[in-house]
């Protein structure tokens, strides 16, 4: 490793992989430096015997094809300058929102979700096309935007109850750092990387997309080092100098760009005198049971792509008092795209869950922990059994994570997937030189890190003068 | 010293590496870039960034206007290319 850098980049997940190959691609001097051996972070991969699973990923958002020009997806590709085509995108078949008294589908096409609302809520179909209306011309990534609450504005279109929360379901889990709401612009963010442009999965996972970033990193000259903790971020007058990576070693540096999240950086800043607040850690972490069975989903009566389960009248996305709210789920069907790549089914259902909880657990006994974790795996095959799983199957292979887990591996406090309820939207923090890139600058999911590694890279390193927004 | 054909080339190959899925062959000279390509500001970064990267020509902030058609481009930067 040579001396100075012109940026260190912490963090080898989505955002840090693109925000370094915007770098290295105009000849800054850049490394990533990542505290495990792999890279993806939340988005990550592992092996058991000789399967391979992906961490993240359900599905991709904001799917569009390769001739809708000026859409978030090919906006990322074109300024990272990868073909379209290497990603393999299979779009979904359908997704459904399924709530006691009332089921929605949607799929990438938003006149199925239209006709959907028209059939179970007729009156309220002009609020919800109004609603597009409102949503196709918000400037949504627009940095300055003040954050607001967005149910509030929702509801002065949609004034059933039941069908504000079903709108709502996907976009909350799939993206909501905030309890039982979401900031306006992320809201918008949200429904239209997944209500206007739909899900997809790119063919061979995770490991498609993190592959295809790492070769494009390599190929511009970037240096990555894995298995190198930054430890401390060095600071004079206000000004990053340096970091200290596994506790001995100096990198120097003009700028630093950090994913690892908002508060989990200012843990690591030398001395942080002049900022009198310290940014919060978020609430919100899932479990998720990810079962193989003999017989594929769609033989055993389930053709959906993804379901979102809630058992309530209402939904609540919040931090439950219990380990995991069995209530409501994510149940994820990879099997169910347009292309099938597996031999087996794969079914994955993801619950909110408790980090106290799960934390205490494991510290005071490990076979207290793992027969909790046993229990998650119970209650999710009785949610397939009422997503309509028929019972004539085999499960041949079980894995459950926790909210432990995710910290474990990614280092997020409370093992949150969506960061901090505090955002810093221009990536902007107390000391000069350092950035914030990722889910805690406000863009996340797997599209949504990437972009906010390109647009941070962009606005703080290659053009200091310059807006480089996205708009 | 570049002819201003050349000039042109040399910035064609950028906009082509930019723009990956468009066809730049087709480009007129006199009509916005922007109007006949998909071409947002990041993009427009990238072009600067690119005549730095490749050619270590500097273009300021305030002469991004310049750059706005393929014309414009050639009329300011033929005589960065030839200083
Ligand atoms: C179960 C699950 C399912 C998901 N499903 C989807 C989905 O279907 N679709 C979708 O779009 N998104 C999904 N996501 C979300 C998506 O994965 C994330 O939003 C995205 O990957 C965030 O990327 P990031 O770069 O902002 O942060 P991270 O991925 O958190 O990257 C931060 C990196 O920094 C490293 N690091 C931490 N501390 C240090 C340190 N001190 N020194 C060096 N390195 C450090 C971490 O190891 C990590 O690699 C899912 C996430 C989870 C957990």
């Amino acid at each position: 490793m040579s001396s100075s850098y012109d940026c260190v980049i912490i963090g080898a997940g989505m955002s840090g992989l693109a925000a370094g190959i915007r770098l290295a691609m105009f000849d800054k001097k850049v490394i990533i430096v990542e505290k495990h051996s792999i890279s993806g972070g939340l988005n990550s991969y592992y092996s058991r015997g000789k399967r391979k699973f992906d961490v993240g990923l359900h599905a991709m958002t904001n799917f569009v094809t390769a001739q809708e020009r000026g859409k978030p997806f090919n906006k990322l590709i074109k300024q990272l300058r990868i073909p379209y085509e290497d990603f393999k995108l299979h779009p979904q078949k359908y997704s459904l929102i399924k709530f006691p008294e009332k089921e929605l589908r949607f799929n990438n096409e938003i006149q199925l979700f239209i006709e959907e609302i028209n059939t179970n809520f007729p009156e309220e179909t002009d609020g919800f096309l109004k609603l597009l209306d409102f949503i196709k011309t918000f400037d949504e990534v627009n940095l300055s935007n003040q954050t607001q609450m967005a149910k509030p504005v929702v509801k002065s279109f949609i004034n059933n109850e039941s069908l504000l929360e079903m709108i709502f379901t996907p976009l909350l889990i799939y993206g909501s750092a905030w309890e039982n709401d979401m900031d306006i612009s992320q809201f918008v963010i949200m429904f239209k990387s997944i209500y206007l442009e739909g899900f997809s999965r790119p063919e061979g996972g995770v490991r498609t997309i993190i592959n295809i970033l790492l070769k494009r990193f390599e190929e511009c000259g970037g240096e990555i080092k894995f298995n190198c903790e930054v430890t401390r971020v060095n600071s004079k007058n206000n000004r990053i100098e340096s970091v200290e990576v596994n506790s001995n070693e100096i990198i120097n540096c003009q700028t630093i760009l950090s994913s690892i999240g908002l508060p989990e950086t200012f843990e690591i800043i030398d001395n942080l005198e002049n900022s009198n607040h310290k940014p919060r850690v978020g609430n919100l972490s899932f479990c998720e049971s990810i079962l193989m069975t003999d017989l594929k989903p769609k033989v055993l009566g389930i053709d959906a792509t993804i379901i979102f389960y809630n058992n309530r009248p209402k939904y609540l996305y919040q931090k439950p008092q219990t380990f995991f709210d069995s209530e409501s789920a994510v149940v994820c069907m990879p099997n169910n795209f347009d292309h099938d790549e597996f031999n087996e089914g794969i079914l994955r259902i993801t619950n909110i869950a408790n980090f106290d909880l799960w934390n205490k657990e494991l510290n005071l006994s490990k076979q207290a922990y793992k027969d909790k974790k046993e229990e998650v795996y119970k209650q999710s095959r009785l949610i397939l059994e009422k997503c309509g799983l028929n019972s004539s199957h085999e499960v041949i292979f079980k894995d459950i994570f926790t909210p432990t887990t995710i910290k474990r591996y990614t280092g997020h406090q409370n093992g949150v997937v969506y960061g901090s309820i505090d955002k810093s939207r221009n990536g902007t923090t107390p000391i000069n030189g350092l950035y914030i890139c990722g889910t805690d600058q406000g863009f996340l999911g797997i599209v949504g890190s990437m972009l906010s590694g390109i647009s941070m890279a962009n606005l703080h390193v290659l053009s200091p003068q310059n807006s480089g927004g996205l708009s | 010293m570049l002819t201003n054909e050349e000039v042109r080339s040399k910035v064609l190959d950028i906009i082509a590496d930019i723009a990956l899925d468009d066809d730049v062959t087709t480009i007129k000279d006199d009509i916005a870039l922007r109007d006949q390509l998909e071409l947002d500001s990041m993009d427009f970064l990238d072009i600067v960034m690119e005549l730095k990267k490749r050619h270590k020509i500097e273009v300021p902030q305030e002469d991004y206007s310049h750059l706005a058609s393929m014309q414009s481009c050639v009329d300011y930067l033929a005589p960065k290319f030839n200083a």
